[in-house]
């Protein structure tokens, strides 16, 4: 299998289209506009349909109706156009439909910035819409770790029937890397909800987030969390590194947790014993597999590209029983394997007196 | 016994949730007899709107998917690219095509979508309780127009088919209405030609219908109609706005 | 060879990212693990670029490099804003026909190379990043003529294929 030289972005519209989507409706908004250029040139060479819509909003409600008419449907943006499209997030997953949904994060508040940032955790794992409800969100660190989520996200959020994210941010988007594409027959999944018309020989499918009736609502919402509660069991995935005889644990996802295993191997360099726990997904979050990871460690560490929005997650996960740091940088700013590493030599140096 | 009137296949045997006197029974009645009548019932699916027709997918017999406030024609562009074959409508009130969706209607309309917009124009927002709406004429009394619509600070009712007319990507669009039987008659004529452009798949159709509110406008049905004749036709006058395949079809 | 990591800087428009691109699919055709990160944002349109590239034997951590082997600078700014991060006895080239440089250090490897007044010279206007490249991978000593050639002909765009041509000419001319 031949090795690429892919852009992030890039690496995203193709694995989508080697798993099967058809179907993609973006709207331009940087450090995305990649996925949206290569879907543009690649989607009518496969007979499949790319179309620039006239806002986030009604791309991510073309998703919908095209989720609902049975297809495997996509959308990307960068944050603030995530947050226009939170909308038609909270409709898909009221409607049980699937879609990709893929965030190339940047900087914010407001328009904030350009370049990097992975302050929408709390919008991606917590609130990714109005009412009761979750999102699959995976946090792939590499461009070949991009690609795979793409073909597991769909798979799930069919399996499942809800929305997925891919959680990424502009410093994975824009870089190029080495990528192998599975060689993959992709199947798609039986679909008896979705709207294909009746053929005058079955009742006419509804799909809709209404529920007038509040005790209906609940059991919907109820069945949902049933599903909810079933993938945070089984579908909680983590990278552990050098964790096992580890004093301080770092926890870092996506394009940190790159720079955190530089740092942690120069830690390792140094003497200090320190390892890395990464969430590849952080909804659900890799709870167990982070407490597991924590026990034998003396203090943790959550780097972000944000104030400190995961670092909660974590704190919960070790029951509070452990010391969680954190270092953060934000606005867009990224830090650097060498400020992480001044940060575990402090943290060290602490428990050593 | 010979059957002389029958309801429409297309529609549910299910009682309709709209207020007496309201017009949108007569609606739905044309938009599903004239599905039927094409025999395009089994490949039809249709998008309900937010606000009174939000319930439409219990009434019409056909797939049918629920829409975010004014994005219908966004799904229904969605559902018309996966499936290109078959009938695609949306239903929507004029707060939800013409407010909160207006770039979602002007924008299928210019990439002449092959769907059919059915675009109920009532004056007013109707399941929230009465705010004035895009469309609310000037001087209208509403719940959020108190002392009339003023044109100053609220700004100027908006004019739908005339805006869309103007438009390339624009198929069909055509306003009348329903207060009397003649036209309703008109009204079939219109909703059925705009299926039958879907159905050749010939683009984007629009067929705008004014109707009543008999509650929120605060008059009794018969007063209702009389306030379509007297107070919105002169606002937003009938007739073809534009039909690419005018000609054609008057053969 | 075991890590190497370079930044290419210059203005938009002088095929920074190109020389970067080039220099990562040197490290693909070795089998090395490879990161190629840009600037990106305004600068896009005319103003700085620049672009990192690493090549490793081990996988990437931050593919935004702080402490480059080597530097390859087309104009001042950039000279001025990356002299100092490259590491001790780095490497360090610059088109000394673009800009004349007051700082300096000594504990580097220092070439300076008229790369643009060649390139015009020689009727290869435009691409005196070729002629960068060339000089940088032969002092880096990371391939071959052969492999960096493979690497030119993957760079470059196949709805511009006499490019290939041009480029090898420029490189070879900052090889020797």
């Amino acid at each position: 299998m031949q090795r690429l030289l892919m852009k992030g972005n890039e690496a995203i519209a193709e694995a989508a289209i080697k798993a099967g989507c058809r179907h993609f409706f973006g709207y331009p908004i940087t450090p995305q506009n990649e996925v949206c250029a290569y879907m543009s040139r690649r989607m009518p060479q496969v007979e499949g349909v790319f179309l620039q819509a006239e806002s986030e909003i009604a791309a991510i409600s073309m998703v919908l109706g095209a989720s609902a008419a049975g297809a495997r449907a996509m959308t990307s943006s960068s944050s603030p156009g995530i947050s226009l499209k939170t909308e038609g997030l909270s409709y898909i997953a009221g409607s049980d439909l699937p879609a990709l949904i893929v965030n190339v994060q940047r900087g914010g508040p407001g328009l904030g910035t350009i370049q990097p940032a992975q302050s929408d955790y709390n919008q991606a794992t917590k609130a990714p819409g109005h009412g009761d409800l979750r999102l699959l969100v995976f946090a792939p660190s590499t461009v070949q770790e991009m690609v795979d989520c793409v073909f597991e996200t769909f798979d799930l959020t069919e399996k499942y029937r809800m929305p997925g994210m891919l959680l990424c941010d502009g410093l994975l988007g824009q870089m190029m890397e080495p990528v192998i594409f599975p060689e993959v027959e992709v199947t798609p999944s039986e679909k008896p909800w979705a709207l294909t018309g009746h053929g005058d020989k079955r009742q006419p499918n509804i799909i809709t987030s209404l529920n007038l009736d509040p005790e209906l609502s609940q059991s919907a919402n109820l069945a949902r969390f049933e599903r909810y509660a079933e993938i945070e069991k089984t579908q909680a995935r983590a990278e552990s590194l050098m964790t096992e005889d580890a004093d301080i644990v770092v926890v870092a996802y996506g394009a940190c947790a790159r720079i955190a295993r530089s740092a942690v191997s120069a830690a390792r360099a140094e003497g200090i014993k320190a390892g890395m726990l990464r969430p590849i997904t952080v909804w659900p979050f890799p709870t167990q597999q982070i407490l597991a990871a924590g026990k034998s460690a003396k203090a943790l560490l959550a780097v972000e590209m944000s104030m400190g929005q995961m670092v909660h997650d974590v704190r919960t996960a070790v029951q509070f029983k452990k010391p969680v740091h954190f270092f953060g940088r934000t606005g867009g700013v990224v830090p650097t394997p060498n400020e992480v590493l001044e940060q575990l030599k402090i943290i060290d140096g602490g428990l050593k007196a | 016994m010979k059957v002389i009137y029958e309801k429409s296949p297309m529609l549910k045997d299910a009682p309709l949730s709209y207020c007496p006197g309201c017009t949108h029974g007569i609606i739905h009645k044309l938009v599903a007899e004239s599905i039927h009548e094409l025999g395009a019932g089994g490949r039809a699916i249709g998008v309900s709107p937010v606000g009174c027709a939000v319930l439409a997918y219990n009434f019409f017999n056909c797939d049918m998917v629920q829409a975010p406030h004014g994005r219908a024609p966004a799904l229904a562009t969605g559902m018309a690219r996966v499936h290109p074959g078959h009938v695609i409508f949306t239903y929507q009130g004029d707060g939800d095509l013409a407010a909160i969706g207006t770039a979602e209607t002007i924008h299928a309309a210019c990439r002449g979508e092959n769907i059919v917009v059915i675009f109920v124009n009532n004056a007013i927002y109707g399941m929230t309780g009465g705010q004035m709406a895009p469309t609310t004429i000037a001087g209208q009394t509403t719940q959020t127009s108190p002392y009339g619509r003023d044109v100053v600070s609220a700004g100027h009712p908006v004019r739908v088919c005339e805006m869309l007319a103007t438009q390339e990507g624009t198929t069909y669009a055509e306003r009348v209405a329903v207060h009397s039987v003649p036209h309703i008659r008109k009204a079939k004529k219109a909703i059925k030609k705009a299926f039958e452009y879907q159905t050749q798949g010939r683009g984007f159709s629009i067929v705008e219908l004014l109707s009543t509110c008999p509650t929120n406008w605060g008059l009794s049905p018969v007063e209702s109609l009389a306030w379509v004749e007297e107070n919105m036709i002169p606002q937003y006058p009938l007739g073809v706005f534009k039909d690419k395949y005018a000609g054609e079809v008057a053969r | 060879m075991t890590n190497f990591s370079a930044i290419f800087a210059g203005f938009g428009g002088q095929g920074v990212l190109f020389m970067g691109k080039v220099t990562a699919y040197v490290g693909l055709l070795l089998g090395k693990e490879v990161s190629w990160m840009p600037s990106y944002g305004p600068e896009m349109r005319g103003g700085t670029a620049n672009c990192s590239v690493c090549i490793s034997d081990t996988p990437i951590g931050s593919p935004v490099v702080t402490e480059p082997d080597a530097l390859v600078a087309m104009n001042l700014p950039s000279y001025d804003k990356f002299l100092h991060s490259v590491k001790p006895g780095g490497l360090l080239i610059y088109d000394d026909s673009m800009f004349k440089p007051a700082a300096s250090r000594d504990d580097i490897r220092a070439f300076a190379l008229p790369a643009t007044a060649l390139a015009s010279e020689e009727g290869l206007g435009g691409i005196a990043n070729m002629i960068m490249l060339g000089r940088t991978l032969k002092e880096a000593g990371l391939a071959g003529l052969e492999i960096i050639e493979q690497a030119i002909e993957k760079s470059v765009p196949s709805s511009k294929p006499g490019m290939i041509e041009h480029n090898l000419r420029a490189l070879k001319l900052g090889m020797n």
